[in-house]
């Protein structure tokens, strides 16, 4: 089981542990409940250092991420990030990340924890005609994310982290566009701040060198004190990304799922001359193929990942994520069920261990953030 | 982690407290603490005949699901209504206030103690 370099400070912190994609990481620190609520008024502290960064670097890396991914980054201007996804050749999910276009010539690609391996050997595979240096970083690297309304005042007050000139390229945190990148000081040591995140709420994320994490974490932790940060595990990250309509692998996506299916077809640069999985993305999914749908359901259990979703008699889908949600305080899910069930408005039942439990197809998000 | 050493346990995270012929069961701390913010809680019927290791009703966390085993055969006299409308009772006091029903039992049960209990728990 690997350990994150903030493993005791979680520790100390009193976590309880969870073994996730071979990591051991932190659950909880207090109650869920608490954390998923923090991040929604003021803020989270998140250790995510078990995702895995591999850095794309050469002459070809955009030309290169062109054919190995779904969508077109070369075109990703300097310092913005995107969505994309890794396919296989019949247009299944191997894995969906995040690609930052971090300098000149080089780019940053986060993905899943329980991908890692994936990714990398699609990437390696996938190199032969480009000249490209792909590096698996993961383990050097740290990641801590900080979501919340209160995000960017804690970064602001948080002492050590600073813009520099020469690696900011005049972006400030207040001038930084979502989805957007810029690089800063943490003491002396560069640390590479993207304004992203998985929970619906305005946030960071750091990459720090490991051997920086526990002090960037100390400091961020001291920063939030009086703008009640509290740090999060990952039970708290589940309930919010569920809120925020975001698909989790291995839930939402798989590789028997095609983008379209699970509402990501923006994300496949479908015009690109050449990609892997670009044949099977043309042919596009049979016409029965399950869709991803959000479902609103009524009274306070929650529909969890692999119950039934029936209509009438007919099981026509399966849950994939589900929770009894904790800002809006109804039960939520996210199915994948058969098109003719797709409908918002369209009234089904989730077979609760034993119980039928009304659904209502509702449009994804649950949850979105007030501007 | 509480385990207190007047009550009695099961390997299924359940606590009794035996008064007369009357077992009030519960969930112990590290069973609430595992399950993380308990959410929903369903109990049996007042007046249900229960037999021992039978899924009796279920409690629901953020994370995950429980079910709630019949520590001991019995009649159901009481059911706690507190903790099926305010469920993070069972967090907050699991021994006190986050009981869940109260059985009526015709022979005294076998269970772990205090000290069995903890030796399960540590392992």
């Amino acid at each position: 089981m690997q350990r994150s370099p903030l493993h005791d400070e979680h520790a100390a912190l009193g976590a309880t542990f969870t073994g996730f994609a071979g990591w051991q990481m932190p659950v909880r620190y207090s109650s869920d409940l608490a954390e998923h609520a923090a991040v929604r008024t003021a803020a989270g502290l998140f250790d995510l250092s078990h995702m895995a960064e591999i850095s794309v670097t050469g002459a070809d890396a955009g030309a290169f991420l062109d054919v190995a991914l779904a969508g077109r980054l070369s075109a990703l201007p300097l310092l913005k990030a995107k969505y994309s996804l890794l396919l296989d050749e019949s247009g299944g999910i191997i894995d969906d990340l995040i690609v930052y276009a971090s300098a000149e010539a080089e780019y940053l690609v986060v993905a899943n924890a329980s991908n890692r391996h994936a990714v990398v050997e699609a990437l390696l595979a996938r190199q032969a005609d480009f000249e490209v240096q792909l590096a698996d970083l993961t383990e050097q690297l740290a990641l801590i994310a900080v979501q919340g309304p209160a995000a960017r005042a804690i970064l602001d007050h948080t002492e050590g982290l600073a813009t520099r000139d020469e690696l900011s390229r005049g972006r400030t945190l207040d001038t930084l566009g979502y989805y957007a990148a810029m690089g800063m000081a943490w003491r002396d040591s560069p640390v590479f701040v993207a304004r992203t995140g998985y929970t619906g709420e305005d946030g960071f994320e750091l990459y720090v060198d490991a051997s920086d994490a526990v002090a960037l974490w100390r400091a961020l932790l001291a920063a939030g004190e009086a703008h009640g940060l509290m740090p999060c595990g990952l039970a708290a990250r589940d309930t919010l990304r569920l809120e925020a309509g975001m698909p989790l692998y291995g839930h939402e996506l798989s590789r028997d799922i095609l983008p379209e299916q699970a509402g990501l077809g923006r994300a496949v640069a479908v015009d690109k001359p050449r990609f892997v999985g670009k044949a099977a993305i043309e042919a596009g999914p049979a016409g029965d193929a399950r869709v991803l749908v959000g479902l609103r359901a009524e009274g306070r259990r929650a529909p969890r990942a692999e119950y039934s979703v029936l209509h009438g008699e007919d099981a026509v889908g399966a849950v994939t994520s589900g929770a009894l949600s904790p800002t809006l305080g109804y039960p939520i899910a996210m199915a994948l069920v058969h098109p003719d069930h797709r409908a918002p408005g369209t009234v089904l039942d989730v077979d609760v261990r034993g119980t039928r439990v009304p659904a209502t197809v509702v449009p994804l998000p649950f949850y979105r953030k007030e501007d | 982690m509480s385990v207190p050493d007047d009550l009695q346990y099961t390997a299924e995270h359940e606590w009794v407290r035996l008064e007369g012929d009357i077992a009030t069961v519960g969930i112990t701390q590290y069973a609430a603490d595992s399950l993380g913010d308990v959410v929903y809680v369903e109990l049996p019927a007042v007046g249900a005949a229960l037999a021992a290791g039978a899924i009796v009703g279920e409690v629901e966390s953020t994370k995950s699901v429980g079910e709630l085993y019949a520590p001991l055969a019995g009649e159901v006299v009481e059911a706690n209504q507190g903790v099926v409308d305010a469920p993070e009772t069972i967090n907050s006091d699991p021994y006190g206030e986050g009981w869940l029903v109260k059985l009526r039992v015709s022979e005294p049960p076998a269970l772990m103690t205090a000290d069995d209990y903890r030796t399960l728990i540590s392992a």
